[in-house]
């Protein structure tokens, strides 16, 4: 009757968790993280474990005594060949030999009940670790939608462990959860298990496993069908993937704008409210001119940024994005990519460094590191600023066809165009010579369509906005400190010395021998240094030296920039801002992803060159021929 | 276009997935390519003795989407010509 105890959970979850730490594990594609979120809600938090490059969640879930029980979201992985990195960190983790993970005294297995002949492999590997398991057969809802069926009671006895059918969406069957969590534990007492070694023996014990539950799956849904006969068109496809990528920008750009500009004028209210209520003097000056314009100037982006995430989120949910994948691959073949790479290089255009751990998909180590090389030159959020900045101040917006498109338009066109093109020049010399590589395979699972759920988009959403505010509130607010306090010294009897005497036109100065060829001035200078930070502390930088400047402190930022470039200096500023490698978290994120400096350092040198020497030729090029 | 009797001529040096048209299927035989990528397409349900049905071709030609195992994979012609499949030329009620 052992196997019995082992396979039953209780009706009612009632008492203390006998777990601390369980781990929730199953294929890619099968639910995990939406699961997860439904189990955790907004008890959770992204983490990495030390030396590896694979990002984890945790999260905690309250039984009804309201206990909790820690989860830790692995990665999805289809076996436990530790091979790939993903699976060796699942693998190390449910070993318990990872170090800065407690090993998981049970594990929550989940699998797609669509796909169970495939997915039940999986459950065979699990098993085997001897932890006690409970096996969710998740997507009840669409199985049941389409027409499959199981039995989940037969399959428990086969495996020996308790199974449960969930839908991670509806919620249905999860109570099955919590009464496993108080349930005694039973380490997993299966009646037979397959030869692991041998793939057709495995799939083999996975369909009979699934026959003794009268297992039956559902039907593609025809409407995935219909859709890729649409999305996947000899001509169609390629139209419509064309009309998808403009819609994306087109979107960040119409709805984004007013957004910021709306975030804009209730920040400057604040400044000023703020600028009233305190006593005037230093502390006025250090929060309202150091503190506030600094990192305020940087927060108006965060609605363009949150934007952009939201749409490749809701491409990537849906399930085209694996269709763009397969359409672009063609176009990246020439390059001596494949389509693996558009989706981090589509990242790319919001942040590269989710983009470059988005890279871990390309299974082609090379391939991999010449995608991480050449994601930092698409146009990402943190550019968005200051070209916008750049652009407002000095192209005079004329219409260049009809009245929509103007001149304004078409320079930011140009700078993404730019990038890109870069980009492309550069993947093309490293995959014909030092990233050359024979056998590429290109291998895409197409999941079916499904609605993207609002649930686990938000949830995204919040991560990447705790992590764009923490960057605005630690680095850029710490940057806009150090500026102000350079800016107010050496002090002369109490005094502020005028700004042309501070330390920080001293650092200026220092430095601008090597930027006077590209027509910057000792602030643009200042700015530049800053910005190896991040890319738009210039901002809060240019606004924190004007901020200080009697001459220029009631100036919008736009028109106390037209002080320090001349029309030349500020297309080379632009062209230098396509292509330099400022931003350390982007050099953190290559160093962990490639986990070696070499690569960071010889981007940033091989960026950076590339940035001076092109900034150069456009200052003197426009000064030859425009101005 | 085929003998009738080649139907049924297992390992056909000449048949690979590669050489199916989109609309026809196959039997799942072997792969000749490194182990890391036959494990990979084997964890995908490319199992042999299976059946692949050639889906649909994409944009362009190239890459081809492949039903096998109640799952749609994309791969390139290339990769599609190192899997040597028994091609079944009454196409059978459809993998789901």
């Amino acid at each position: 009757m052992s196997i019995q105890g082992a396979v039953l959970v209780p009706k009612v979850a009632k008492g203390s968790p006998v777990y601390k730490t369980v781990a929730v594990v199953g294929p890619p594609n099968a639910g995990k993280t939406t699961l997860f979120n439904r189990l955790t809600g907004l008890r959770q938090k992204v983490g990495n474990f030390p030396g590896v490059t694979v990002e984890h969640h945790t999260g905690s879930f309250r039984v009804d005594s309201g206990e909790e029980v820690s989860l830790i979201d692995l990665p999805g992985v289809y076996s436990l060949n530790p091979k790939s990195e993903d699976e060796k960190v699942t693998v190390d983790v449910l070993n318990g030999v990872m170090p800065g993970a407690e090993r998981p005294d049970a594990i929550i297995l989940v699998l797609d009940s669509n796909n169970l002949n495939r997915h039940l492999v999986l459950a065979g590997r699990v098993i085997a670790l001897g932890l006690p398991t409970l096996v969710l057969l998740n997507m009840a809802d669409e199985l049941h939608k389409q027409g499959g069926q199981i039995d989940v009671l037969p399959l428990a006895r086969q495996l020996g462990t308790p199974v449960a059918l969930v839908s991670a969406v509806t919620g249905e069957g999860l109570h099955a959860v919590a009464n496993f969590l108080v349930a005694t534990p039973h380490p997993p007492e299966p009646l037979e298990l397959p030869i692991f070694g041998d793939p057709r023996h495995c799939r083999e014990w996975a369909v009979r496993m699934g026959s003794q539950a009268a297992y039956r799956p559902g039907a593609t849904p025809e409407w995935t069908r219909r859709l890729d006969s649409i999305f996947l068109h000899r001509i169609w496809g390629g139209v419509i993937f064309a009309v998808v990528i403009v819609a994306v920008f087109q979107t960040i750009f119409s709805l984004g704008q007013p957004a910021s500009d709306l975030l804009q004028k209730l920040l400057d209210s604040v400044a000023v409210h703020l600028g009233n209520i305190l006593p005037a003097g230093l502390i006025n000056s250090l929060i309202v001119n150091g503190v506030w314009k600094g990192a305020g100037s940087v927060l108006v982006f965060l609605p363009q940024i949150l934007l952009l995430f939201l749409v490749i989120g809701i491409l990537e949910d849906s399930g085209y994005l694996a269709r763009a994948a397969v359409i672009s691959d063609k176009v990246m073949a020439k390059v001596g990519l494949n389509g693996k790479s558009f989706i981090p290089l589509l990242s790319a255009y919001g942040c590269a460094v989710p983009a470059i751990m988005a890279t871990r998909t390309i299974e082609n180590k090379r391939d991999r590191i010449a995608t991480i090389l050449i994601a930092p030159f698409m146009t990402c959020s943190a550019r968005l600023p200051v070209y916008t900045m750049v652009i407002a101040a000095f192209i005079p917006n004329r219409p260049v066809l009809g009245p929509v498109v103007g001149t304004r338009a078409v320079a930011m066109l140009s700078l993404y165009v730019l990038g890109f093109a870069m980009a492309v020049a550069t993947a093309k010399a490293l995959k014909s010579s030092v990233l050359r590589s024979r056998d590429v395979a290109f291998i895409m699972e197409l999941p079916p369509y499904r609605w993207p759920k609002w649930k686990s988009l938000g949830l995204r959403l919040m991560d990447r906005a705790n992590a764009f505010i923490f960057r605005a509130g630690t680095v850029i607010l710490g940057v806009s400190i150090l500026l102000w306090a350079l800016t107010y010294l050496p002090m002369h009897n109490g005094q502020p010395p005028a700004i042309a005497d501070s330390a920080i036109a001293k650092v200026g100065h220092f430095i601008e021998p090597a930027i006077r060829p590209l027509g910057f001035n000792w602030r643009i200078g200042v700015g530049l240094l800053s910005s190896f930070a991040a890319r738009e502390v210039i901002i809060a930088t240019m606004g924190t030296l004007h901020g200080v400047d009697p001459e220029s402190h009631g100036m919008a930022l736009q028109e106390a920039l037209k002080s320090d470039l001349t029309p030349a200096g500020a297309i080379a500023l632009l062209v230098f801002f396509a292509f330099a490698m400022q931003c350390a978290s982007t050099m953190a994120v290559v160093r962990r992803e490639t986990n070696s400096w070499k690569w960071p350092i010889l981007q940033f040198l091989y960026m950076t060159a590339v940035a001076y020497v092109a900034a150069f030729v456009a200052y003197r090029v426009t000064l030859l021929y425009w101005y | 276009m085929l003998f009738n009797f080649m139907k049924l001529r297992a390992n056909n040096p000449g048949h690979t997935l590669g050489d199916l048209a989109v609309g026809e299927s196959g039997i799942l035989e072997d792969f000749d390519m490194p182990q890391s990528i036959a494990e990979h397409l084997m964890n995908l349900g490319f199992v042999p003795g299976l059946e692949v049905l050639v889906a649909r071709s994409g944009p362009g030609g190239n890459p081809r989407v492949y039903r096998v195992d109640g799952t749609e994979v994309a791969l390139r012609r290339d990769l599609s010509r190192c899997i040597a499949v028994r091609p079944l030329h009454e196409p059978e009620a459809e993998v789901s």
